[in-house]
């Protein structure tokens, strides 16, 4: 199974195994990870599902869309580089661990 | 916070949107009492957007999204209970009776009771096949039931009618929507915006007919067939309807609670009776926006009343003024809402319809008042953070050459009027 570790702004790190297919956002929700909120389900509209992604893993990424591109410049924690909708990534074959920085505010 | 309500025990009802963010905010603030959330849904409480997206589709998630981890209500001292009613309130005693007899006594009571699906008014409407969509239990019937549908009707051009019409679509399904009215989504749009979305919807195949309700839905051997007001006929395995909804009060008005339409709430979320609230879709509250007591049926105005809710437990008395947003995805459609529009609020058109990414600003007396997205996010969170500042602004401006909301948000903020 696949891997995300959501690393949080305290350094406290977790990791948690899910289905291939599954969004980042998901993924932190299901398990309870704080800071992500996901008050949109996942549709690219709230921008609560922010995160950094690590570099290492970057190549692997689906592209940004216009849309997420958009949200991105909206949300509550500066956007980076690295910044990503969580619900817009979903682990899969080519992406099969990750990890991720969870912003320090995300409302 | 004062003393009392520090430890006094927070009762819940309604494990939904609201109630558990009731439940989280007065953890993140502080309360160190003890929380009941009474839920008289099965299961861990879930989201119900995906509900009517996402988890329609062919490839959908398994499980629903939940509303929180499993393991929240334990990290955070906070006791659910599922598959449990709230059977009555006495609010002297200050005492609620559950389904199974058992009583929780409370120092502040929220009700986050939401709503319920308005009946369909017309014969056959409970035949089999024919499907409302609230609650998981009814998204999983709908998903066993879109495997082998072939021709769906849609009763209603509401939000949750055309979100189940594009997803039925999108799986290649032949696709009816009746709708009594002139128009779609005719409560909440502007109507520029709204035979925006006509015209939309029948480029995409879906067979939109306005201005036409249903009169019954029959059973004849080979399957349901959908009678309508002008009299046509539409042959169907599986009818959805979306009719609207009613507020969930009847407990509340059993228990003595003021209504109108939801239960009537001052403007830091009171009832008029000592120690009770009401949050979320069963609320009805005193709106700055509109200027008059509303009701809403929104993630933003249940988790927005649930935090101030928590707030107002610990003492606080501020109003609620948060701006309303709202939004529906469509197939490929992607509908943003911030404010809300009136009947009679003059719509300024920004960008180009014809490439699918615009927005439509509303103004009423000069004041922008809301503002529609169509696939244009930027539009939508720039006109989130200034509809509520009351911002004049002429037709012109909003048309001149160059503008965009973003630059005018940007500015509107660094100016305050
Ligand atoms: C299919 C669907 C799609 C939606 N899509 C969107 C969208 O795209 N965007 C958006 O902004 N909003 C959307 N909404 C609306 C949004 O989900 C609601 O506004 C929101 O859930 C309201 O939260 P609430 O807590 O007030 O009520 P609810 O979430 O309905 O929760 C109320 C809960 O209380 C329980 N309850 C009621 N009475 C009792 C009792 N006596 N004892 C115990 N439990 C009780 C109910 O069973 C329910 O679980 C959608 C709603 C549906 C149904
Ligand atoms: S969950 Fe709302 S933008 Fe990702």
């Amino acid at each position: 199974m696949p891997t995300v570790t959501f690393v949080q702004s305290t350094g406290e790190s977790i990791e948690v195994a899910v289905a291939e297919g599954t969004s980042l956002m998901r993924a932190a929700v299901t398990n309870g990870i704080d800071g992500i909120v996901g008050e949109c389900g996942g549709q690219a509209m709230c921008a609560t599902c922010h995160v950094f992604v690590r570099p290492e893993y970057a190549g692997a990424l689906p592209p940004v869309s216009d849309d997420e591109d958009e949200m991105l410049d909206c949300t509550t924690s500066e956007r980076t580089e690295a910044s990503r909708l969580g619900c817009q990534v979903k682990v899969s074959a080519e992406l099969p661990s990750i990890v991720v920085d969870v912003p320090a505010d995300q409302v | 916070m004062d003393s009392t309500a520090a430890h006094e025990p927070v009762v819940i009802i309604g494990g939904g949107q609201a109630g558990i963010q009731v439940a989280d905010s007065l953890r993140a603030e502080g309360f160190a009492g003890s929380i009941t959330i009474v839920n008289d849904e099965p299961g861990n409480p879930y989201q119900r957007p995906p509900l009517s997206k996402d988890y329609l589709a062919v490839d959908a998630p398994a499980e629903p999204l939940p509303l929180r981890g499993a393991e929240f209500f334990a990290d955070k001292d906070i006791v659910l209970l599922q598959d449990t009613s709230a059977a009555a309130v006495d609010t002297v005693a200050r005492r609620v009776t559950l389904s199974d007899g058992n009583t929780l006594a409370y120092g502040h009571l929220v009700f986050a009771t939401g709503a319920t699906n308005r009946a369909l008014p017309c014969p056959g409407a409970s035949l089999p096949g024919v499907h409302a969509l609230r609650s998981l239990s009814d998204a999983e019937a709908l998903q066993e039931a879109l495997a082998e549908a072939r021709n769906v009707v849609v009763i209603g051009a509401g939000f949750i009618g055309l979100e189940f019409a594009a997803g039925a679509r999108a799986r290649g399904l032949r696709v009816t929507v009746l709708e009594f009215a002139p128009r779609p989504m005719g409560r909440a749009l502007s109507s520029t915006m709204s035979d925006w979305f006509t015209a939309r919807h029948l480029a995409d195949g879906i067979d939109l007919r306005l201005n036409e309700g249903v009169a019954a839905i029959h059973e004849d051997g080979a399957g349901l067939s959908v009678e309508s007001t002008t009299g046509a006929r539409y042959a169907a395995d599986l009818v959805l309807y979306g009719v609207g909804v009613t507020p969930r009060t009847e407990l509340a008005e059993s228990a003595g609670l003021p209504l109108e339409n939801g239960i009537v709430v001052d403007q830091s979320l009171r009832t008029s009776v000592e120690g009770v609230l009401a949050v979320g879709d069963c609320a009805s509250f005193p709106n700055i926006h509109t200027g008059a007591r509303t009701r809403l049926e929104s993630v933003q105005n249940a988790t927005d009343q649930g935090r101030h809710a928590a707030r107002s437990i610990l003492g606080a008395s501020a109003p609620y003024t948060d701006t309303p947003w709202f939004w529906s995805t469509q197939g490929p459609i992607r509908l943003q809402i911030a404010g809300i529009s009136a009947p009679g609020d003059h719509p300024v058109l920004l960008g180009d319809p014809s490439g699918g990414k615009f927005s439509i600003a509303l103004l009423r007396a000069g004041v922008l008042a809301a503002v529609e997205s169509v696939n244009a996010p930027a539009d939508h969170i720039s006109a989130r953070k200034i509809v509520g500042l009351g911002l004049v602004v002429s037709p012109e401006a909003l048309t001149a050459p160059g503008f965009n909301l973003k630059a005018f948000a940007k500015e509107a903020l660094a100016t305050p009027a």
